[in-house]
């Protein structure tokens, strides 16, 4: 536990330093904010712009945080000086996915209370987003895990940063990509929230998250098998 | 504290070291010299236990290198090339996170910057450092450890004389203290200067070790004195009576500028062992 914190604590300092990462955790936020006080128009859905940008959120900022991080403490090897250091690598995992995680519930929060989501609302909204953070964070660290370097986690990270969160966005406008859509979990966890007092939450969504958290942890554990922290 | 026997490692089809054996006692310094590629980095990654051997013993500390647990681990500084600094993090900041990890006391982190000469760069980014200075960093977070063996990789590559020199006073202010080191070089003056016992490898075998003098002794096959005089002129005198009545007349005479015994360097023995420089 001591090693985790340790390491958590090293990327806290790091966050005003790192400003590729910091954006990650305040764009959307900030981009939320603005679009929400500024853009009414009559017949718009309630907090439209929190919900889309929230499931954007989701599929881009973990993951290309989780990702960059763990492959630029490869490059640089840095993460062999930790591991020579008798830091473990679920230590190492632990300590950088719940930053990543702890940054960006702090950024869904700025985004549910600056659009005034309050009670069950409320709940289920960071619920939603804890979970779906979760999943973008092991979808990040096996791309970290795979990648040799930071050019090639942000090769491979772009494109499925693209399907996690704007597939769920374009899926509102056209219906042959909302087939798509359906079966990742940014897109479900963004049908939980469109309900107007969250009344969408299905078996089968649920589910599909489940399975898209299961598909999660097989490539994280490939990539682990694969290359580990080396 | 160091025991390595038949020690063999292949990378695909590259055989990089083909059965090493070596020795090294406690508050000793061992310095192990070859070319670029002769397999030295891959010969501390596995003393080190950061990858394994593919046959034969590796022991460090007592233990088999597998069996080193975490507080064994901490009793070993490693600082290599390729080993990276945290560039964002100022000198200070990149020693708290291993003082925190290794649950030493803060006022070490300064004890040790003043130490390695960096106090005054304290709060200077890593990537405004000089490589002299990140050297210094680097060696500064292995003290930090206060280890009982220290694996330095080439740690005056490519520095100036005048941080080559701090490099060695450090290293040997540890070594005074009972500390025992592996380093790792292609600079032989380095190894004469601070080993007490070195190995020269070539192509994954060692093919010679020693005493740095004790190998320069053994090869000297011409057993020759020459002599610079005064007047200009060089004698090259063989280890005989005559050459001894010779060496006597000229000294009695004041006019030997400079004596010089034949007995090869280091890099003379390598390249008679291989056909190879050591500066490839």
């Amino acid at each position: 536990m001591k090693t985790t914190i340790v390491i958590f604590k090293k990327q806290m300092a790091d966050t005003l330093k790192n400003k590729e990462i910091l954006i990650q955790f305040i764009m959307f936020p900030i981009i939320t904010i603005i679009m929400e006080k500024v853009i009414v128009m009559e017949g718009m859905p309630e907090y439209f712009f929190a919900k889309m940008f929230s499931a954007m959120y989701m599929g881009m900022a973990p993951l290309i945080a989780t990702a960059a991080i763990i492959a630029e403490e490869k490059e640089k090897n840095t993460l062999r000086v930790l591991m020579m250091s008798d830091v473990r690598p679920v230590q190492y995992l632990l300590g950088v996915g719940s930053y990543v995680w702890l940054l960006c519930m702090i950024g869904a929060a700025v985004i549910a209370f600056s659009t005034g989501f309050q009670g069950k609302q409320l709940l289920i909204y960071m619920c939603a987003m804890g979970f779906g953070n979760m999943v973008s964070i092991i979808v990040g660290a096996a791309i970290g895990m795979f990648a040799r370097n930071q050019m090639m986690a942000t090769s491979v990270v772009m494109p499925v940063m693209l399907v996690l969160s704007f597939l769920p966005m374009l899926a509102m406008f056209n219906k042959t990509l909302e087939k798509v859509a359906y079966f990742f979990y940014t897109r479900q966890i963004q049908v939980f929230m469109n309900g107007p007092e969250y009344d969408m939450i299905e078996g089968r969504g649920i589910l599909i998250v489940l399975c898209n958290m299961i598909v999660a942890l097989v490539l994280f554990l490939a990539a682990y098998k694969k290359n580990g922290l080396e | 504290m160091i025991y390595a026997s038949q020690v063999r490692k292949s990378f695909g089809e590259k055989e990089i070291l083909k059965g090493i054996d070596l020795e090294i006692e406690k508050g000793k310094v061992f310095g192990l010299l070859g070319p670029s590629g002769a397999g030295k980095t891959t010969l501390i990654k596995l003393l080190t236990g950061q990858i394994p051997a593919d046959g034969g013993e590796v022991r460090i500390l007592g233990k088999e290198v597998e069996k080193l647990t975490g507080r064994d681990k901490m009793r070993i500084g490693i600082m290599m090339d390729n080993f990276g600094l945290y560039e964002r993090f100022s000198c200070y900041e990149n020693l708290k996170i291993f003082a925190d990890l290794y649950g030493v006391p803060k006022n070490q982190i300064v004890i040790k910057l003043k130490e390695v000469g960096l106090y005054d760069s304290i709060k200077t980014p890593a990537m405004k450092l000089s490589k002299g200075m990140r050297n210094r960093l680097q060696l500064a977070r292995v003290f930090l450890q206060e280890p009982e063996i220290m694996f330095l990789d080439e740690p005056t590559s490519g520095l100036d004389p005048a941080n080559t020199e701090e490099i060695h006073r450090l290293i040997l202010d540890k070594v005074k203290r009972g500390c025992t080191v592996f380093l790792t070089t292609h600079n032989m003056a380095e190894a004469e200067k601070l080993c007490e016992k070195i190995a020269l490898l070539n192509e994954g075998i060692i093919v010679e070790q020693g005493h740095p003098k004790e190998i320069c002794r053994k090869y000297n096959h011409q057993k020759k004195i020459y002599i610079h005089r005064y007047d200009g002129e060089d004698e090259e005198l063989s280890n005989n009576s005559i050459a001894a009545e010779r060496l006597y007349r000229l000294m009695q005479e004041e006019q030997i500028e400079t004596i010089h015994s034949t007995e090869p360097n280091l890099e003379s023995v390598f390249m008679e062992l291989t056909g190879k420089s050591l500066n490839v």
